[in-house]
């Protein structure tokens, strides 16, 4: 064989494992959406989900999802700008800087179980908190702080280095360079940063089975006080999310209608989930107008 | 006169917001180290309890195929076993696979094509982990049912599982790997009479071999700790794996569907606690390997 074929055979080789993986992603949302949607009504969106009988809904899963996805993006937020401006703006090139990074590494590569089981033995256990929307969402902060910091950091490197000389220029301070200057112009990026980890965050079951728990309480959507046990917004309530509704379903319920209520749940997440993708570079791009006066794009 | 040297010897409105702003910022790091170090030893002193308090060997841990902590068995070899089994087994599958299509993004597509490949892998990035292990039960465990028989959970199907799982990872970071070689690589492999591929081959493949195998270290590492989408298709019986189509149990499949049916202190749960263990340091070595393999390989 001489090697004109082979790079012929190569490449069709190459285009061939390319076709595969388009297909396989095509299979992977179309089976989903294909399963799942029929099912989809408005009685499964709004109502409540059975454990025994069938005709189930999602209501209070998808609230949940929703809440603890804000909560927990509420309190990543602060910590991982507060990191990720250390690390892009202030840190020297030293050791302390290399340990930093090699920390944050290692809790990125934490599995989620392990930093699930840390959470329910730190928050249900110790704390005696209880299996709560409040345990859950620290725990997904510990899991989500990681890939946070890193896209705030990039998106802090990313602004040009003569900005932060005009400001000093000017005689404003580091810190009022960076949070009035520097930080606008990273904004764009940032928010396509937490919008993608918001996907994240609304797909994680893992570290919420034992912190979150696998079962809801009853609710009541008319009562707003968050300290009453029947409120929605009570955040010591336990609250099983949809992603560890499917995981349940699929494992320990004798629900009749399994198969429809975890194809239609996995619609839902899945469609959810795309809107996040498309939604984050949009947004991005039309924020990022708005602050710069341009109008090309990216 | 007593005003002017008062306010240049004082601190500037502009040095304090500085410092407040450098506080906000050290406090935000102490947080993320405290959450490390209690993570750490929260995991540790809870995984060693079998060994220090119940005083069960850590031999039979590691070795022992009977798992039945009710009883003092606490083997497990089997879980250990599987655990790896289905990484290696599914990072061999995902390897060629993600090289091929990082060789296509980085050396034969155009850039939309490019672009639209890089959304496509993101997407599938995206997707959850219980929904693979949701179409992971309704396809491929019939599917395997139905090739090699038995029921169908077992090895084979949480291998397929976890080859998809991981594909996305592998793929990006090998393409990363592929653009970081140079142009002019490969501009002088094609100037001494080379075909594409064998600069390629050759060439790109060889000097990008570092990041290649980082990145499928970094698969690995997901791979080993992925645990819900696993749970659903291993099959949940802790016995040493048979052939690709028996049920058996991997560490985080057993951790998941156990940890909620034991009591705190019990030796039952502490056993749960010593696979964590396990799981952490795994993912403690796979962190090390990446990093020696970065440094040994970096471009000089």
């Amino acid at each position: 064989m001489n090697p004109k074929k082979t790079s012929r055979i190569a490449k069709h080789v190459i285009y061939g494992s390319v076709g595969l993986l388009v297909i396989l992603l095509l299979f992977l949302i179309g089976y989903i959406l294909i399963t799942g949607l029929p099912g989809m009504s408005w009685h499964f969106l709004t109502s409540v989900s059975q454990s025994f009988e069938a005709g189930g809904g999602i209501r209070d899963q998808i609230f949940n999802s929703v809440y603890i996805l804000i909560l927990t993006t509420l309190i990543s937020f602060p910590i991982a700008l507060g990191v990720g401006i250390y690390l892009a703006e202030y840190a020297k090139d030293n050791w302390f800087t290399s340990l930093l990074r090699t920390i944050i590494e290692l809790l990125s590569s934490l599995p989620s179980i392990v930093v699930g089981l840390f959470g329910y033995l730190l928050f249900v256990i110790k704390f005696q908190i209880g299996f709560s929307i409040i345990s859950g969402a620290i725990t997904l902060t510990f899991f989500n702080l990681p890939l946070l910091t890193r896209s705030i950091e990039d998106a802090f490197r990313a602004v040009p280095l003569d900005q932060r000389q005009a400001g000093v220029a000017l005689g404003i301070s580091k810190w009022k360079t960076i949070m009035g200057i520097v930080f606008p112009c990273a904004l764009p990026k940032i928010l396509t940063g937490v919008i993608l980890s918001a996907g994240r965050i609304f797909g994680e079951a893992a570290a919420l089975i034992f912190t979150a728990g696998q079962s809801n309480s009853v609710i009541n959507y008319a009562n707003w006080n968050p300290f009453s046990p029947t409120s929605p917004l009570n955040i010591f309530r336990p609250a099983e999310t949809l992603a560890v509704h499917i995981w349940k379903v699929n494992t320990e319920s004798i629900l009749p209608d399994a198969h429809q209520v975890s194809s239609g749940s996995a619609a839902v997440l899945i469609i959810v989930i795309l809107i996040f993708n498309f939604g984050a570079r949009w947004l991005g791009n039309v924020v990022y107008r708005k602050l710069t006066a341009t109008d090309k794009e990216r | 006169m007593d005003d002017i040297k008062q306010k240049l010897l004082s601190k500037s409105k502009q040095t304090t917001e500085d410092w407040r702003g450098k506080i906000l910022c050290y406090a935000c790091l102490s947080l993320i180290i405290v959450l490390i170090v209690s993570i750490l030893y929260f995991i540790v002193n809870r995984g060693t309890a079998t060994f220090t308090q119940d005083h069960l060997s850590l031999t039979q841990f590691l070795t022992g195929k009977q798992w039945n902590p009710g009883h003092h068995q606490v083997g497990a070899l089997p879980m250990i076993v599987t655990s790896f089994l289905v990484t290696i087994l599914a990072a061999i599958l995902a390897t060629p696979f993600a090289i091929g299509v990082a060789i296509f993004m980085t050396e034969y597509a155009p850039r939309k094509e490019t672009k639209a490949l890089r959304a496509v892998i993101e997407l599938l990035v995206g997707i959850p982990s219980v929904v693979y292990g949701y179409i992971g039960l309704m396809v491929v465990v019939p599917l395997v049912r139905k090739l090699i028989g038995g029921t169908g959970f077992g090895i084979l199907a949480g291998t397929l599982v976890l080859f998809v799982m991981i594909l996305p990872t592998v793929i990006s970071l090998t393409a990363d790997s592929l653009k970081a070689i140079p142009v002019s690589y490969r501009q002088a492999a094609l100037a001494l009479g080379a075909t594409k591929w064998q600069s390629i081959y050759k060439i790109v493949l060889r000097a990008a071999l570092p990041g290649i195998l980082t990145a499928i270290i970094f698969g690995m590492t997901r791979a080993f700790g992925e645990a819900l989408a696993v749970q659903m298709v291993i099959g949940n019986a802790v016995l040493m794996p048979k052939g690709l189509g028996t049920p058996t149990a991997t560490l985080t499949s057993q951790l998941t569907s156990q940890m909620g049916n034991t009591v705190l202190g019990t030796v039952s749960n502490n056993a749960l606690w010593s696979l964590a263990l396990v799981l952490l340091l795994m993912s403690l070595v796979f962190n090390l390997l990446i990093r020696v393999i970065t440094r040994k390989g970096a471009i000089k």
